[in-house]
């Protein structure tokens, strides 16, 4: 049983991980105290460099590598001492291809399905295999399969017993980009449902476009987690780039503010502004550089990515 | 009890099996056979009898134990080493289930395949030699307690070995050395006394006294011997297993 204090703040959270520590047997510390609470029916993204320790940490939550120290529940149920609970609960695509080369399709889908304890369901198999555009492949065996096909055959395999909670470890690597948008969509049904999705992923526009929340993992620590719109907002910058003519050599006193630089060359002014703050100046600029005597040729504005941002969070935590 | 899973795994060894039924029914028949050409025609026609049985015969119920023996542990080294080599065990370790059921499903299909081929051996035997089996009851009880001892013990050795040459050196170099001295091809009262002494810490000896009774109503030690031997053999591997799971012993990082 959960303790009576943590009850109030788990009453949302589906998998709740506490103080979780991972040291290799050769000594190598990949987990350094994770703290993380997922809610149920969230899409959390957690990214971070090769090595962070995101597969250690999926790995532990589904029961493929064991916890050095810390707790972890899902369900309420915590993972190694009562891991039938738990595990009933989750459906796991690891990051590598593991598959039965031998097997057909639709016959590793049902054992997986068996496997985990759930009575024989076709139409269930059917519509995954369906939705996963695996349906004409199902009598093929495995090894005849391409890459991609390979990894939707693992989503599958992970989904016929309809788990709550969906750990998706990189699903999107070495699919194409016809591909990728369709398993987008079977994610987004997915939580329609609501299932609760933890993916990992190096594509940032898939966490930007799937995620609810992002999760910054680097060696072994977990930098944020945050709701993806907020640390868009939070941390984003914009900046404005005001092509202008003549070029000029230095920025007139009557431009010089914060966030105002000349671009060398002389041709463009660069302003960079946080799309937060009450007045972004821009207005105000824009009339200063033509009180300025200057002619605009052109201008934009660009939105600072969740790259970037993640960039500058994991080289921040390098120094 | 997960009996789904139990199901699910079972069926998903057997089916494996089944793709290779040929190449696995063949050559233990064929073996078999030339033991019968050899010892039973060649050599046994000098030997006649041993205790009363022909020499023939009584070499049968060892002949089953030497293949039995060999299947059950490899078929079971096999079966959970193939998932740990290609990595599709990952499926196995986040499934919600317990040893038991594990074991119930690995095991079990792993002595069931070693069981049919023990069937077809003595099935082959009877062309070559005459056989009245005295207890036919205990002689299924013998052979399925053996082939679910020896798989669970095979299962080890195939959560121990890191490649294939480990998880074909076991049975090589302690399963055949093993039956071959255990009385398969004689009687223990043929050695002498010292040898008979030695030969009593060698399990297998257990296994084919017991079993030859059940066929021909003698033994070189004790049958309640023979079952105690087989049930704290079984009791050991199974121990071995729960403890393995429980720590993660070459299976969990
Ligand atoms: N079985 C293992 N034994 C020892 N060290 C390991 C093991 N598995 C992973 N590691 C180490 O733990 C660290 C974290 O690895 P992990 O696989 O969790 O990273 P990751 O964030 O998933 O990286 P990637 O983006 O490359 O998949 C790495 O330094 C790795 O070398
Ligand atoms: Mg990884």
């Amino acid at each position: 049983m959960v303790p009576a204090a943590n009850r109030e703040i788990n009453v949302t959270s589906i998998v709740s991980i506490e103080g979780l520590k991972k040291t290799y047997a050769g000594g190598f510390e990949a987990l350094k105290g994770i703290d993380l609470e997922i809610e149920e029916g969230e899409v959390l993204a957690l990214l971070g460099p090769n090595g962070a320790g995101k597969t250690t940490l999926i790995s532990i939550v589904c029961g493929i590598a064991m916890p050095s120290a810390g707790r972890v529940t899902v369900g309420g149920h915590d993972v190694v001492r009562d891991f039938r609970a738990a595990r009933n609960l989750i459906g796991l695509v690891p990051q590598e291809l593991h598959v039965e080369a031998f097997e057909t399709v639709i016959s590793t889908v049902r054992f997986s399905r068996g496997l985990f304890g759930k009575k024989a369901d076709d139409a269930l198999i059917e519509q995954i295999l369906k939705d996963l555009s695996l349906w004409d492949k199902r009598d093929s065996r495995i090894m005849a399969l391409s890459g991609g096909m390979k990894r939707r055959v693992m989503i599958a395999k992970a989904l016929s017993h309809e788990p709550r909670v969906l750990f998706l470890d990189e699903p999107t690597a070495g699919v194409d980009v016809e591909l990728r948008q369709s398993m987008w969509d079977v994610m987004r049904a997915l939580k329609e449902r609501g299932v609760t999705i933890i993916l990992t992923t190096h594509y940032i526009e898939e966490a930007e476009a799937m995620a609810d929340r992002v999760g910054v993992i680097n060696k072994g620590e977990l930098l944020l987690v945050e709701q993806t719109e907020t640390l868009m907002r939070r941390m984003g910058k914009k900046t404005l780039t005001v092509d202008i003519e003549p070029p000029l050599e230095a920025l007139p006193p009557s431009l010089a503010r914060a966030g105002v630089e000349l671009a060398p060359g002389g041709r463009q002014i660069v302003y960079t502004y946080d799309t937060a703050a009450e007045k972004t100046g821009i207005t105000d600029l824009l009339a200063d550089i033509r009180a300025a005597g200057l002619h605009l040729v052109d201008l934009n504005t660009r939105q600072s990515s969740l790259e970037d941002i993640f960039v500058g969070l994991v080289t921040e935590s390098a120094q | 009890m997960n009996l789904q899973a139990i199901r699910a795994i079972y069926l998903f060894e057997m089916a494996r099996t089944f793709r290779t039924i040929w190449q696995s029914i063949v050559s233990p028949v064929l073996s078999t056979s030339l033991y019968f050409i050899v010892f039973g025609a060649a050599i046994g026609s000098r030997i006649e009898t041993v205790e009363g049985v022909s020499y023939g015969a009584f070499i049968v119920p060892g002949l089953i134990m030497l293949t039995v023996l060999q299947q059950s542990v490899s078929n079971a080294a096999f079966g959970i080493y193939f998932p740990k080599f290609t990595g599709t065990i990952y499926e196995l370790l986040s499934a919600p289930v317990t040893v038991i059921e594990i074991v119930i499903g690995y095991v079990g299909a792993a002595a069931t395949k070693a069981l049919m081929i023990g069937v077809v051996i003595l099935i082959t035997a009877t062309f070559f030699v005459d056989l009245h089996i005295a207890h036919p009851v205990w002689m299924a009880a013998f052979l399925v307690m053996t082939c679910f001892s020896f798989a669970m013990l095979g299962f080890i050795i195939g959560i121990w070995a890191r490649n294939f040459e480990q998880l074909q050196l076991v049975p090589l170099l302690v399963i055949t050395p093993l039956v071959f001295l255990g009385g398969s091809f004689y009687s223990i009262s043929m050695l002498p006394p010292f040898w008979q002494t030695v030969t009593m810490f060698n399990p297998v000896v257990y296994l084919i006294s017991g079993f030859r009774w059940a066929f021909f109503g003698m033994a070189d030690v004790p049958v309640a011997a023979s079952l105690g031997a087989i049930a704290l053999f079984a009791g050991l591997c199974l121990a071995a297993i729960w403890a393995i799971f429980r720590t993660g012993w070459r299976l969990r990082s």
